[in-house]
């Protein structure tokens, strides 16, 4: 039993020496002559920026550019506590406002970068001949976020309501549990129309954007780019510069955001 | 496709079963010797990670090892950061897992039979002979049990890690992450991948802990038969 615990213990100890310095690079303070910059994005962004990285680094090959993604609260409470973020790019304003007030960000360098919009989808083979908003109730199944929980959903009865079909549209409505939901509804046919945001729409070859929401009504869903404080200021700047530029700006509107005028 | 999530996890999943694997028995055995209100208290304290949604233990260790945290203040001040590195998607890993291998190794040490450590003890055989000869190989199915969970729980570990290691692809994004990621995209057939890859070394992981158990036993009878 002995000599198997010692070589168990050999095993272990081993293996622990093989894993642990992989593990610990990363551990000492960046040196900052070399160009390296960390971007705390949100989760939904993570397919367009790592595009948006490709075309970056053709262009500065001796710059790293490494992104975080998770929830835009997520990012808030990291860079509260003081993560290595240079660059935030938040899903919502509300965010990147509270780190403003209490002086997380570099106020002068914050940007909108991108806007999203609220747009009713129907299954690219559909035959109800839906033009609009208010034709949604020629639909049989209309998909919908729930509106108590889906910020999307919410928006879309705020729509109906001001055209005054809600009564009808409810009497049809499927409640799903997120946007991703309403989009494999209707791409799949078993919606016959849904609302969704305009980088859902772009996502799936199955549907069509019909039709934008009306202008003025729901709040502007806007994603503000900013510099963090005590952050790698020059190089995340001359980042965030890279992204208003119109080629990244192009690969923005091919995702279905609306960007800066 | 980017392999990376496959390496970042072991480089995570391993050293933190072993770490936690020590951890856990060391301090299930000193909780077991401790005072009643004492061991009763640590007991508790020892099991909240369990309890707490990972999200929740992400932010506590995000606000101990960040800037201005206990630790990362200290940290900081000689150059050394831990958040957003893959050192911290490790002590993730272990602080989430530690109940489960704490509570297992409790047990099994709690559930032995007194009088075959008196035994031991008549015999002559020290405390550190009677832990590894007698103790360790009754505890050991427990203990194997407590190892497979903690690794399954490190392997599987995305709340925590999110927080304090970030979610950085080639860095620190782990495969639960990539399938996060991936499903969020739509490619559920990638995310498929690394799902059916998650279930394969857990597999593997468990039939080589399994093994291991085996071998011991047949070691065990032969000693008692030869």
């Amino acid at each position: 039993m002995e000599r198997f615990a010692r070589k168990a213990i050999i095993f272990i100890l081993l293996m622990m020496i093989i894993m642990l310095p992989t593990s610990l690079t990363g551990c000492e303070k960046e040196d900052n002559n070399k160009k390296e910059i960390l971007i705390g994005a949100a989760a939904s962004l993570n397919t367009i920026m790592e595009e948006v990285k490709l075309l970056y680094q053709e262009q500065y090959p001796d710059i790293t550019v490494n992104f975080t993604f998770a929830g835009s609260g997520s990012l808030e409470q990291q860079i509260r506590q003081g993560a290595p973020v240079d660059l935030f790019i938040s899903a919502a304003m509300k965010q990147m406002d509270n780190l403003i007030m209490d002086g997380y960000i570099l106020a002068d360098t914050m940007v909108e970068l991108l806007e999203n919009q609220i747009v009713l989808i129907v299954p690219t083979k559909s035959k109800f001949g839906i033009s609009s908003f208010e034709d949604i109730i020629k639909a049989q199944v209309i998909a919908v976020g729930d509106p108590d929980i889906v910020p999307a959903g919410k928006y879309a009865f705020e729509i109906f309501a001001s055209m005054d079909i809600l009564d009808e549209v409810n009497t049809k409505a499927n409640y799903a549990n997120d946007v991703t939901e309403v989009l494999a509804w209707v791409s799949s046919g078993n919606a016959d129309a849904g609302v969704v945001y305009s980088t859902d729409a772009a996502l799936s070859k199955e549907v069509t954007q019909i039709a934008y929401a009306p202008e003025g009504s729901h709040n502007r869903i806007v994603y503000p780019a900013a510099v963090v404080k005590d952050a790698k200021e020059e190089t995340a700047r001359a980042f965030l510069e890279f992204l208003t530029t119109e080629k990244v700006q192009k690969i923005f509107t091919e995702y279905g955001f609306k960007t800066l005028p | 496709m980017n392999w990376s999530p496959l390496w970042i996890s072991l480089s995570v999943a391993i050293p933190a079963t072993m770490i936690t694997f020590f951890l856990g028995i060391f301090i299930a055995k000193k909780v077991i010797s401790a005072n009643a209100p004492v061991s009763k208290l640590l007991d508790v304290i020892f099991t909240l990670p369990l309890v707490l949604p990972p999200t929740v233990v992400g932010f506590l260790l995000l606000i101990l090892f960040g800037k201005n945290g206990l630790i990362g203040r200290f940290l900081y001040s000689v150059g050394i950061q831990i958040v957003f590195t893959r050192l911290a998607a490790i002590i993730a890993a272990i602080v989430v897992s530690f109940p489960l291998m704490y509570r297992s190794a409790k047990a099994a040490f709690e559930q032995q039979d007194g009088n075959l450590i008196q035994a031991g003890r008549t015999l002559g055989l020290t405390k550190i002979q009677i832990f590894w000869r007698i103790e360790m190989p009754l505890a050991a199915p427990g203990i194997l049990s407590g190892t497979i969970l903690t690794f399954a729980r490190a392997l599987g570990e995305f709340g925590a890690t999110l927080m304090i290691a970030g979610n950085i692809p080639k860095i620190t994004q782990t495969m639960p992450m990539a399938i996060y990621m991936n499903i969020q995209r739509g490619e559920t057939k990638i995310a498929s991948v690394w799902v059916l890859l998650m279930i394969m070394l857990s597999f593997f992981m468990i039939l080589f802990l399994n093994f291991i158990n085996i071998k011991k036993e047949e070691k065990g009878i032969h000693n008692i038969t030869s």
